[in-house]
């Protein structure tokens, strides 16, 4: 142990201090041990209005560790909800403990520095700090009030809400680790319910950015506005086979879908779809899935995986050819490669996983408008839902519930809903018929796009 | 956990500001897990994690904050801050005096788990794997996860109200892929029981394992599952999630109060099938969403919410009671004291009716029978909810045939309760829940007996 652990309260630390705290951690590894400490900070506010009011207004910081030890090929893992020193060593020694009771797996280990140079990237919005909780109830408040003025058939605001999060996050082991990175994120989202009659039918509104200067309220609450009152009417089709065209941001769901089938680990445990596939066409021709989370645009951007290492561009799909799956240390020890940086983690509770951050596809050249116009007749999907329950990532099943409107010779048509649409993973990247020229940012590890795929069933009545 | 005379200075901090109400949840949570994949343990986890969040109410506004510092410095940071966010008008000092809530447990918990060795937990993992394995060649790939947590809340408010709860629960999950000639399918099993260590004298993790490989071995031979609207057979058990989604979510009083429930304003109403008697009931023993007390302080409540198909009541909790100026369900409930308190569910069930199960599936010539449900969604405004089955058959001439590949259900709340034709006598609960609300995740049960719902469209792909 190179340094004792003393006990007392750290306070509220900065960057340096989280870099600090996580160094000092590593530093009490003993001989044959490897030690990982993750610290993290997160400060979030979250506002929600409804009628005119404040309905709920919630600021708070909260920190955390999470430690992983190695030993003797095992390794352990412990967190807490604290950095008050004597609560992180009694951390370590759960770790610690922990590692004794796992089953010695030759590929275990921390991640070591592999020469990759980590992005300059600016994803923190000092702007955001200053930004009064005045100003963002006014916010929330006016888009309210522009969600309710949009149509006269806006029934009410469900909720409208601004949120901001700024999040700090230090990695360090004693193999060489050393990485850390800030990122700020901000939004103002609006869910509104439209009626006529007795019928009632909802839609939501988000914009996204950095600071509040990249949020665009008109488009927020024109979107909540349109996609709830264009619903209205809607009814459930008769059961068929038809082409389907995803919005943007199902297109971004569905990315994050194909991605979590292409996990290294997955693959070496004999649950990917795609496990024998690599070098072979797993998509149709028009298709480059691409995950690059040194994209500042990107909402996942970051510099640095969640186990220190530099992230970089990974091409997944080229050309429709499968060229490359997701790795983190673990997983690409085992399978003979090198990490390709995508360890990920749920905040300081977990230990890395695999995943994509920031996927997006090449876009295509047709604008949305021409997309309807070539598909003649099918469905327009504007939400989908049953994503955990219908899609399952291992056989491939893929059913969700869906509304949207009929494609009708070329134009939107009649509202629909109560529906169901349902394929493969496998088939449906076989069967796009056409990418979108319209790639749009989203709150999410993907870049949407309009999506042509042909074939899907569609159940309704 | 904390001091009395301290809560209740602190919640005349709280109110400094001039609000209406204050509250101080305090929560000190351990967890312990161990997961098993590709036949090794590959980590065992602990977690600790503690604070309390501490909620202002200033007429319609609600200002919240929390800390991990239990101090009565920390925990009046807090409480300043939370005034601060509820703006009251300035002035004014209240005393709290705080009396106790007296709240049975829901059972006894006989051997907690920090009382039990690693080790022990571990080698559960190992039993489940070699018994997955040994049901046939054709199983590929087992994981298995071991968990329990320790959950103990205090919680005090400025009408009086201190209570405490100790909440201990513990489950397994276990989860088997199984190869063929027609790809890779996956079985999956898990139990969960607001119980210690105990609950492996009910279960033997074989026995799960067991049902797990055999799921996914039973579709390796499945076909599509059938596209359009047909008779749906859901047995006992998991089939509880369809009243979860189909109306759970739409009597929360949240949803009713801003009027995006398509159950807002129909009490007293027939609203489903005379044969459904519908109970949310937080008392139920050692089922997974059971407690003492929720998360405001008050004691968890056996509620009718639909009685032969009329409805009665809707779950409430104590900050929209207080205002209807009415009594609580005991249904406030919040995922950690980082999170605001809402309405949620806490084992939500359908009764018992009279039919025989075996009879309801041979008087139905043609449709899907549900043996286990994954998980659900569901638009409260619009009633529009879907759910997804994981072990389904096809039913023909009243008899199960060939198993069927996983797809998802869309029915409507309304619809669907009214067009319930069948409800069995062999009533069961089901697995353990996550329930999910607006970013929050809360265990919740489920159950029913075997039911029929006359007409659902299933999403499958056969032509």
């Amino acid at each position: 142990m190179s340094a004792e652990p003393r006990a007392g309260a750290v306070g509220v630390p900065t960057e340096g201090e989280l870099l600090e705290l996580a160094e000092r951690v590593a530093g009490w590894a003993r001989d044959g041990e490897q030690v990982e400490a993750y610290v993290a900070r997160g400060r979030d506010t979250e506002i929600q209005v409804y009628s005119g009011e404040v309905e709920s207004l919630s600021s708070a910081e909260s920190a955390g560790i999470g430690i992983r030890v190695v030993a003797n090929g095992r390794q352990g893992f412990a967190y807490a909800g604290s950095l008050d020193l004597d609560v992180v060593e009694e951390t370590l020694a759960e770790a610690r403990d922990n590692a004794g009771f796992a089953s010695a797996d030759e590929w275990v280990g921390l991640a070591v520095p592999d020469g990759t140079v980590a992005a300059d990237l600016d994803v923190w919005s000092d702007e955001l700090a200053g930004v009064p909780t005045a100003d963002k109830v006014a916010l929330a408040l006016e888009l309210e009030r522009a969600v309710r003025a949009g149509d006269a058939r806006i029934r009410q605001v469900e909720s409208a809400e601004w949120g901001d999060s700024a999040y700090e996050s230090a990695i360090v082991t004693n193999t060489g680790i050393r990485a850390s990175s800030r990122r700020t994120v901000c939004y103002v989202s609006a869910e509104a319910v439209a009626g006529q009659g007795g019928e009632t039918q909802t839609g939501s509104g988000y914009s996204v950015g950095r600071g509040p200067g990249d949020l665009d309220l008109v488009k927020a609450a024109a979107d909540a506005v349109e996609r709830s009152t264009r619903l209205l009417g809607a009814t459930k089709p008769r059961s068929g086979h038809l082409t389907v065209v995803f919005e943007p941001r199902i297109t971004a769901t569905l990315l994050a879908l194909i991605a979590g089938t292409l996990d290294g680990e997955a693959v070496l445990k004999g649950r990917s779809l795609f496990a024998d596939r690599l070098g072979q066409p797993v998509a149709a021709a028009s298709l480059t899935l691409v995950d690059d989370p040194t994209d500042p645009g990107a909402y996942g951007a970051t510099p640095y995986d969640a186990e220190g290492l530099a992230t970089r561009r990974n091409a997944l799909i080229e050309d429709g050819t499968l060229k490359a799956f997701l790795y983190n240390t673990y997983s690409a020890r085992r399978a003979g490669t090198k990490s390709t940086a995508s360890a990920v983690r749920a905040g300081f509770k977990s230990g890395p996983g695999t995943g994509a951050r920031a996927l997006s596809v090449i876009p295509g050249t047709s604008s949305p408008a021409e997309i309807l116009a070539a598909v003649g007749d099918g469905l327009l999907v504007q939400s989908v839902s049953g994503l955990h329950s219908g899609v399952n990532p291992v056989s491939g099943d893929f059913s969700v519930g869906a509304e949207g409107m009929l494609i009708e010779r070329g134009a939107l048509g009649r509202p629909v809903r109560e529906l169901t649409i349902a394929s493969t993973l496998q088939r449906m990247l076989q069967d796009i018929v056409a990418i979108g020229n319209d790639p749009e940012r989203l709150p999410s590890s993907a870049t949407g796009v309009t999506l042509a795929v042909g074939d899907l069933s569609m159940s309704g009545a | 956990m904390i001091d009395e005379a301290v809560i209740e200075r602190v919640l005349g901090t709280a109110l400094r500001t001039g609000g209406d109400f204050a509250e101080v949840f305090a929560e000190d949570r351990r967890s312990s897990a161990a997961r098993l994949d590709d036949g090794r343990v590959e980590d065992m986890v602990s977690g600790r994690e503690r604070g309390a969040g501490i909620r202002v109410v200033v007429g319609e506004t609600t200002g919240f904050a929390h800390t991990s510092d239990l101090s009565e410095r920390g925990l009046s940071e807090a409480a300043e801050a939370a005034g601060a966010a509820a703006r009251g008008a300035t002035g004014g000092v209240r005393e709290v005096a705080l009396r106790r809530v007296p709240a049975p447990a829901p059972n006894e918990v006989d051997v907690l788990p920090e009382s039990v060795g690693k080790a022990t937990k571990v080698a559960l993992l190992g039993r489940a794997d070699e018994a997955a394995r040994g049901v046939g060649g054709a199983v590929r790939q087992v994981s298995a996860v071991y968990g329990d947590s320790r959950r103990r809340i205090l919680v005090a408010n400025s009408d009086g109200v201190l209570a405490s709860d100790d909440q201990v629960k513990t489950r397994f999950m276990i989860s088997v892929v199984a190869s063929g000639d027609t790809g890779m399918q996956t079985g999956r099993e898990s139990v969960g029981h607001t119980v210690g260590f105990e609950m492996f004298d009910r279960y033997q993790v074989e026995d799960l394992a067991a049902e797990a490989a055999g799921r996914a071995l039973a579709k390796l031979r499945a076909r599509p599952a059938p596209s359009g609207s047909l008779p749906v057979v859901i047995k006992r058990g998991s089939g509880g999630i369809l009243f979860h989604e189909a109306c759970g979510h739409g009597l929360e009083a949240d949803h009713v109060a801003k009027d995006v429930s398509v159950f807002a304003g129909r009490v007293g109403e027939q609203v489903a099938s005379p044969l459904v008697t519908l109970i949310d009931d937080g008392t139920m023993g050692p089922e997974w969403g059971s407690y003492a007390i929720d998360d405001e302080g008050h004691p968890a409540a056996r509620n009718v919410l639909i009685q032969d198909g009329v409805l009665t009541e809707y779950m409430w909790d104590w900050l929209r009671s207080r205002k209807e100026g009415r009594a609580g369900t005991g249904n406030g409930r919040r995922e950690t004291y980082q999170h605001l308190p809402m309405v949620r569910m806490t084992n939500t069930y359908l009764a018992n009716g009279t039919d025989d199960p075996d009879e309801i599936i041979r008087q139905t010539p043609k449709g899907v029978y549900v043996a286990q449900l994954g998980g659900g969604q569901v638009n409260t405004a619009t009633g529009d909810f879907v759910f997804g089955m994981t072990e389904a058959y096809l039913i023909e001439d009243g008899e199960l045939t060939e198993p069927l590949r996983d797809a998802n259900l869309i029915g409507n709340g309304p619809q669907a309760l009214r067009d319930i034709d069948a409800v069995g006598d062999d009533f069961a609960m089901g697995g353990p829940g996550t329930c999910g609300k607006q970013g929050q995740g809360v265990p919740v049960g489920t159950g029913q007996p075997t039911l029929r719902v006359k007409a659902m469209t299933v999403g499958g792909t056969a032509r």
